[in-house]
């Protein structure tokens, strides 16, 4: 654009954003109904918040309730908003920041295929045992092996799986518990 | 108790025990049984719009000068997709909104079946809640728990979608019991915590230079919320200002009263913001258009922030006191604690504080250049506050978005709430027609009038239809300026002139257009016209449209250009700013 005809100001203030992002688990209580799913992430996509990973699933049958988990970056100013934006969905329970709140376990699992013959097919026995990886589908030319872990653990062996014939990866996303006798 | 009948009858069955009078909308296939329950009763009372944006901006002025929800009732499809920018107009300016949509049968869903849209996927975004209820069982908790989500905590619109086959069904009907409506999740948090509220006091006890900035969440906690203002203001003796939204919550003729504060705000409440050493806001949301530029707002002062929302809590602006609680009750506990610490106003303490204040009013921020031979829309506006404060009639007044918004609440004063619709958050051209119709419906003696540009009003002008219908005198102001003033101002002050669209080519003659829906038309171009003009819309015994013929490149000042602070403001060329801005701010002028 002509520098003459650059606008000497905005309708908006155009900042840039200063904070430092964390990376924070969040664990979101929800009533399992039609639709939940839908709004919780169009709140994340409307007030353009980033989804690291998200799980969920129901986990108190007779009361209808969902443990939703997910994985956020934000600068800390934006990880309030994202807990108390959640808090106003009417289906929404509790909102727990996991990583703020104190020590917690995140577990994830995943199923890899892995396709190989002769030496590889030994070796990629070797590393599934070492990384506890279960074979829970096996071909004379492939495996299924189930990985569960924390996500670096997920990460490491389906780095060292690559070069050993890794067709394809699925992978859970993350569940996370608090530690301790507390529950939510 | 339960009462056998079907989903169709329970939705008017709901209404009737809600007390829900009046109702906006629109029939369609997809609503017919519902019409038909309704056509078999006469309590709920049916306004036929012409369009369901008009039947949501009707809800949102019968809910705002009520405080009741309003209530809408659209067919499928396109009669939902019409109310969405209604719904999201209410949303953001926290009206609460009862919204029924129709939806096809529960076996068309997902077909693309005629007039079928994805209802409840499209308005989560723009809704409070909202629900798609596929079995008449679940309908009349939906239907009761629908007012209680709209009406608590922080009001907003709520839409139910029924499909046709459910409004058929036949199930058991019950009352609104509060045990049923104790919602599992859903818990607004009315009272503040007390130790908050008592650091509050504390700060405001020791305030040199304090000021209250409320905002739209004083009128929406009720009327006592405003008395309850009033009544902390005159024992603090701490000057008032407020944002659009919550203009007639403290009364514009009391002398501790500022103006609006914001982008077109005045100079000495912008002023005092800036300079204030503790901020009480109340009900307000630390809206951009009130800002300025963040880094630079109110850099010396201690906020206190009390608002119904947690999510509003350290949005924008960091506080240092956030308070979590309804409006009114944290009032009633700012004034009990006040009481139990001293019974003295800070008078003496917060004198060179009103001192200062006095210089900067002394300014004249809303001052204006008059004609003779032209009519200013700033004097129109005053012209006509001075005509309907003679009157003995309550008078409501309604705005569209642009200019003449931004002049009325300059110029128009406001000493009740509830008195003061516009859209605020949304900012939604076509607004203020509609929105009369509904306060009208609310209050059919009153005399009520829309502010309105002539773009905007074009937007929906086709509820003057809906006026004349049910002789509702609505009286529709245009300040004609034959420009989209506000864009106009835009491109005058940041785009180099360069007038992009903003003018309005093919007006139409609004005096026989009114009289083309069988409503007067009036048409005024001489300021010495004006007062007579005036008198005879007033006098008009139904809807009238007046054409006021105004300066077209008048500029709406004062103004805080953007990304600017509060002190940096533009004032009209008449201020009288004297030794009050340095050089650099007289640059600004």
């Amino acid at each position: 654009m002509n520098a003459h005809l650059q606008p000497t100001g905005s309708a908006y203030f155009l900042t840039q954003e200063t904070q430092q992002t964390e990376r924070h688990t969040l664990s979101v209580l929800v009533d399992n109904e039609p639709g939940i799913l839908a709004r919780v992430v169009g709140l994340f996509s409307a007030r353009g918040y980033n989804i690291e990973s998200l799980t969920v699933s129901e986990t108190e049958h007779d009361k209808r309730l969902s443990r939703i988990t997910v994985v956020v970056v934000a600068t800390p100013k934006v990880l309030v908003q994202i807990k108390t934006q959640l808090e106003r969905l009417v289906p929404v329970h509790k909102v727990h920041d996991l990583t703020a709140e104190g020590a917690y376990l995140e577990r994830e699992l995943a199923l890899i295929k892995v396709k190989g013959s002769g030496e590889h097919r030994a070796e990629t026995l070797r590393l599934a045992d070492a990384f506890r990886a279960h074979i829970v589908d096996a071909t004379v030319e492939s495996f299924v092996f189930e990985v569960t872990g924390k996500p670096e653990k997920v990460d490491s062996f389906i780095a060292l799986m690559a070069p050993l014939g890794l067709v394809e990866v699925v992978r859970t996303g993350l569940a996370a518990i608090g530690r301790g006798p507390e529950g939510m | 108790m339960a009462e056998k009948m079907t989903g169709a009858e329970m939705v008017i069955q709901a209404l009737t025990d809600q007390g829900v009078e009046h109702i906006f909308g629109y029939p369609g296939g997809a609503a017919l049984p519902i019409y038909d329950a309704m056509f078999q009763q006469d309590f709920v009372k049916h306004i036929l719009v012409r369009h369901e944006q008009g039947a949501t901006h009707m809800a949102e002025g019968y809910a705002r000068s009520t405080g009741k929800p309003g209530v809408v009732l659209v067919t499928s499809g396109p009669g939902a997709t019409n109310a969405v920018t209604g719904l999201t107009d209410a949303l953001m300016d926290s009206i609460p909104l009862v919204c029924i949509t129709a939806q096809v049968p529960t076996t068309l869903i997902g077909t693309d079946g005629f007039q079928e849209c994805d209802t409840v996927g499209i308005t989560r975004s723009c809704t409070k809640h909202n629900y798609l209820v596929k079995n008449v069982a679940d309908l009349p908790r939906v239907l009761h728990e629908a007012f209680h989500i709209a009406t608590t905590g922080r009001p907003g619109p709520v839409v139910i979608d029924i499909p046709k086959d459910v409004q058929f069904a036949v199930g058991d009907y019950y009352k609104p019991e509060t045990e049923t409506l104790r919602h599992q999740s859903y818990r607004p948090k009315m009272d503040g915590d007390l130790a908050a509220i008592e650091a509050a006091v504390d700060l405001m006890l020791k305030a040199e230079r304090p000021i209250f900035y409320t905002g739209g969440g004083v009128i929406n906690a009720g009327p006592e919320a405003s008395e309850n203002l009033r009544e902390l203001a005159e024992l603090t003796g701490f000057p008032v200002t407020s944002t659009l939204m919550g203009l007639g919550a403290y009364p514009a003729s009391e002398p501790q009263w500022m103006g609006m504060l914001g982008m077109h705000g005045t100079y000495e409440a912008n002023m005092a913001m800036h300079d204030c050493d503790v901020m009480i806001n109340i009900g307000a949301r630390f809206d951009d258009r009130i800002t300025g530029r963040i880094d630079a707002f109110s850099p010396n002062s201690r906020k206190i922030h009390v608002d119904i929302d947690p999510s509003s809590i350290n949005k924008i602006i960091r506080v240092d006191v956030p308070i979590v609680g309804d409006c009114n009750r944290v009032l009633e506990e700012m004034i009990r604690i006040w009481r139990s610490r001293t019974n003295q106003p800070r008078t003496e303490a917060i004198a060179p504080w009103w001192k200062q204040i006095e210089k900067w009013r002394a300014v004249g921020s809303l001052n204006f250049k008059n004609s003779d031979t032209i009519i200013k829309p700033q004097w129109a506006i005053q012209r006509l506050y001075e005509a309907t404060k003679a009157q003995s009639k309550d008078v409501y007044i309604t705005t569209e978005v642009g200019q003449h918004q931004m002049w009325a609440a300059q110029h128009f004063h406001f000493d009740k709430p509830n008195h003061w619709m516009t859209s605020g958050g949304l900012g939604t051209m076509g607004y203020g027609l509609p929105a009369a119709v509904g306060v009208q419906v609310a209050h059919p003696d009153a005399l009520v009038i829309d502010i309105a540009g002539e773009a905007s009003v074009q937007m929906t002008m086709q509820e003057l239809s809906t006026a004349v219908q049910y002789r509702l005198p609505i009286k529709v102001f245009i300040l004609n300026n034959e420009r989209m003033g506000m864009v106009r101002q835009w491109q005058d002050l940041l785009h180099g002139s360069r007038y992009a669209h903003s003018y309005s080519e093919s007006l139409p003659d609004f005096v026989k257009l009114a009289e083309a829906y069988g409503a007067k038309g009036i048409k005024c171009d001489t300021p010495a016209d004006l007062d007579a003009a005036i008198a005879e819309m007033i006098d008009y015994d139904g809807p009238v449209l007046f054409d006021v013929l105004v300066e077209k490149d008048e500029n709406c000042l004062p103004m805080i250009p953007s990304g600017k602070p509060h002190n940096e403001i533009i004032l009209p060329d008449t201020a009288d700013i004297g030794d009050i801005i340095d050089e650099k701010g007289r640059a600004l002028v």
